[in-house]
């Protein structure tokens, strides 16, 4: 009954998406305000019923009905409560429920909080977002419909698969999807401006906030994922280069652009139209990797079912989408008004070499990740890029982007002083060249780069630090006044210089456990000891160990550091899960400082010797913390004042001080 | 500076950017690229010695020997032509005998190929897709290979 009602509510969603989509254009054409206000109230009824779907989906997981074909094949009544509710997306028609769940809340989010928008675009926006909605509820209900029954209920499911099992997907798929289907919203803006035919700075200021809010759970669902892959997959990798992993990097490295390039739009009135194409290209790319996930056109972890009219719908929604956006782009973008020009060294100047080569970046990352697709499609040649393709083409590109970075907030707007900024940055640089030189001298081996990675990643931490200091102008001024400038400070600045700090760590910790990571392999019997960097690892045993819908086989390490000191016990052990009678490799974790020892264990040998691998990953954990400052930068920068609509200014005083930035 | 000058630095830029990125993608292209091969067409290519490819096929039932320092061989097979590899380190969870496997490294002068990274597939019904492409050109595919039983026991889907 519950399922039967999730399905109609779904259909009613359709419904409902289909008049949002339509009357409020409408309405934009003729200047019928009733038609145009009928966009919010719908928008929100839309996300109720997909909501009540979507939890009607939830209670057949929780109450384990196996009479629901997908519950049937991906719970099983033994998980713990968590991975019941959490293998709601653990498979391909859940996580398409929670797209499509995320992608209406948006719509309603907008609806309720855009009141201070123009009334005709916000109708125009919310009937394009009603467009993608409709797109994916007829996906769902034709394609991959959750809420199918099986006729003779069995009495057990099958089991989520392994690997996901963990906390990981509790957070990484509604993460990710926030940012990706967050880009819709600067998607719809950017479409309702091109039917609108008209566009202003204010544009940039309405969208800014959603630009920023998805960037934000795009950085950490992709660091999540990140962290996860390092963890469960047992070799320790953060990063593989896989399509999937692009699939994600690539409207991030949009977004990022687009971020940036919205604040050119926002404050000098310029890139009016690069910007309404970075919101189509940013939004275009959470599709393309929609699809590349979803069609099977890829095989990864994340490809749960294959099956060619899904991939073939979802390719018919990307061409009309992005096929669609782009030709209304160069339709309508030539009448947009072109906005000012400015002096190549200058803050907007700063901003387009940062926009030029995210896009640049991306750029390499699409062709590396759709060319093999594109040659087997054309000639039948199967081929991979792995790592290397992206080694030479994304490095390189990135390095000119991120030397730059601590540059561009030191320029002032219109016209900036290079020569200026260069030397209020010379303490940066003279801390990244002693960086340089400590690590020449204290690490032996590694890439003769390495140590220039280093200098890099510090000069990007101090340059974001002098940011601060340069705007708060303390050491210069007595400490109370620079307290004052400092609390004074509007808060985006603070949350640029963080989010650009976190960059830098980062780059650290990527630097740092590449060049320096150490691997050990060996086949080991109890008693025996494998050594890795300063430490010890003393094979005690293999112990059985029940879980409740699995069992654990745990190899016992005793960690001493080489001296001699204990330093405690780590356990990795080989998961066998019974109802698929399938096996996952559980990492053991010690951390010391930012770095990780990581051990996992391979399928026992017959001559009783166990197979691990022991790795030493220093400062690794500096990459994921990295993310978790520029989310926080992010965070901070979307709570300043100035970017919400509408809100009324403080006091003179504040405004005098935000012009000055 | 003239607008028009102004005008100038952004396309030159741009266009510089553009160039650079083309150029380090072609350049990458030249020597980064892995093809995928099974062991028929190693036969048939006359693939040389050092040149890397990605090998894909089924474990040959039979053919896994370990020996010291996790040092394995095993044979892969197309049901027409074997091809030994040669490997040292932690075999991948879902490694099974008779099961598909993609294997990346370099053939060496003796025919035998050293894999440096070894791929299984990830769950128990994913079969690699290349290698289910291979094996259907090969003839040897089956269809019960990757399937699931998306039907339970005495069940019907509706």
């Amino acid at each position: 009954m519950i399922a039967e009602l999730g399905h109609y509510a779904l259909m009613l969603a359709l419904g409902l998406a289909l008049i949002q989509g339509s009357m409020p254009i409408v309405g934009a054409r003729s200047n019928d305000p009733v038609l145009m206000s009928m966009a919010a109230p719908t928008a929100v009824a839309q996300f109720a019923f997909v909501a009540l779907a979507f939890g009607a989906l939830a209670v057949c997981y929780v109450t384990s009905d196996f009479s629901v074909l997908n519950v049937y094949e991906n719970s099983n009544s033994t998980m713990p409560l968590m991975y019941r509710l959490t293998s709601v997306w653990g498979n391909h028609e859940g996580s398409m429920m929670l797209w499509v769940f995320i992608l209406t809340l948006f719509g309603a989010l907008v609806a309720v909080f855009g009141r201070n928008l123009p009334i005709a675009l916000k109708a125009n926006a919310l009937a394009v977002q009603a467009w993608i909605a409709a797109a994916f509820h007829l996906f769902i209900l034709a394609t991959s419909n959750p809420f199918l029954r099986i006729v003779d209920a069995p009495l057990e499911g099958r089991d989520l698969n392994p690997v996901l099992q963990d906390p990981g997907l509790a957070f990484h798929p509604p993460l990710l999807y926030l940012g990706y289907v967050g880009f819709s919203i600067s998607f719809s803006f950017a479409i309702a401006a091109l039917l609108e035919g008209r566009i202003d700075p204010a544009w940039a200021r309405w969208v800014r906030p959603w630009v920023l809010g998805a960037w934000m759970c795009l950085t950490l669902g992709i660091a999540g994922g990140s962290y996860w892959a390092y963890y469960e997959l047992g070799w320790g990798g953060f990063w593989f280069w896989d399509p999937v992993e692009n699939a994600s990097l690539m409207p991030w490295l949009a977004g990022t652009a687009l971020l940036h390039s919205a604040v050119v739009m926002e404050k000098r009135g310029a890139l009016k139209v690069w910007t309404i194409l970075l919101a189509i290209v940013a939004f275009s790319l959470s599709l393309i990797g929609t699809f590349l996930v979803r069609s099977g056109v890829l095989t990864s972890v994340h490809a749960f079912a294959t099956d060619p009219t899904r991939g073939i719908f979802i390719l018919g929604i990307l061409v009309i989408f992005i096929g669609g956006a782009l030709s209304l782009y160069a339709w309508r973008a030539p009448l947009l008004k072109q906005g000012g020009l400015f002096a190549p060294i200058s803050r907007e100047g700063a901003l387009v070499f940062n926009n030029l080569f995210l896009t640049a970046a991306c750029a390499t990352v699409f062709v590396g990740t759709l060319y093999p697709l594109a040659l087997e499609a054309l000639t039948g040649e199967k081929i991979s890029v792995g790592p290397p393709f992206f080694n030479a083409t994304f490095g390189p590109l990135f390095v000119p982007l991120l030397l730059a970075m601590p540059f561009g907030p030191l320029l002032g707007w219109k016209r900036g002083d290079l020569l200026g900024a260069a030397q209020r940055l010379l303490a940066a640089a003279m801390l990244a060249a002693v960086a340089i030189a400590a690590s020449y001298a204290l690490e032996r081996g590694g890439p003769v780069l390495a140590p220039f990675g280093v200098g890099l990643s510090i000069f990007i931490m101090a340059g974001a630090l002098i940011d601060i200091g340069e705007r708060t102008m303390v050491l210069r001024i007595p400490l109370r006044a620079a307290l004052r400038r400092a609390v004074g400070l509007p808060r985006s600045a603070w949350g640029t210089a963080m989010a650009h700090f976190g960059i830098g760590v980062t780059l650290m910790g990527i630097v740092a456990v590449t060049a320096w990571g150490s691997e050990h392999i060996a086949a080991v019997k109890p008693g025996e000891t494998v050594d890795i960097a300063h430490y010890r690892l003393t094979f005690e045993g293999l112990i059985n160990r029940p879980g409740p819908n699995y069992r654990d086989l745990v190899g016992r390490f005793v960690v001493r550091r080489t001296n001699g000191d204990l330093l405690g016990i780590m356990e990795p052990s080989r998961r066998t899960f019974t109802a698929r009678n399938m096996a996952t490799t559980e990492a053991a974790l010690m951390r010391r400082g930012v770095s990780q020892l990581y051990l996992s264990l391979g399928d026992p040998n017959p001559d009783g010797t166990v197979p691990v691998r022991l790795y030493f990953k220093p400062q690794v954990l500096m990459i994921w913390l990295g993310a978790l400052i520029m989310f926080a930068g992010g965070a901070l920068s979307l709570s300043d004042r100035r970017l919400r609509v509408g809100a009324p200014r403080r006091s003179k005083a504040r405004v005098a001080l935000q012009a000055a930035e | 500076m003239t607008r028009k000058q102004r005008r100038l630095v952004l396309i030159g830029g741009s266009l510089g950017v553009l160039v650079i990125a083309v150029a380090l993608m072609l350049n990458a292209f030249r020597d980064s690229i892995v093809f995928f091969n099974s062991p028929s067409d190693v036969a048939e290519k006359h693939i040389g010695p050092g040149t890397r490819i990605r090998l894909g096929g089924l474990v040959k039932s039979g053919s896994l020997v370990r020996s010291d320092n996790l040092k394995v061989r095993f044979d892969v097979t197309d049901g027409n032509h074997d091809m030994e590899v040669a490997y040292q380190g932690v075999l991948p969870d879902l490694f099974r005998e008779g099961q598909g496997v993609v294997a990346e490294g370099t053939l060496d002068g003796s025919g035998v190929f050293n894999a440096d990274t070894v791929l299984a597939k990830h769950d128990e019904t994913y079969m690699p897709k290349e290698v289910a492409d291979a094996l259907k050109k090969s003839g040897h595919w089956k269809d019960d290979y990757g399937q699931r039983a998306a039907i339970p026991l005495g069940g019907k889907a509706k």
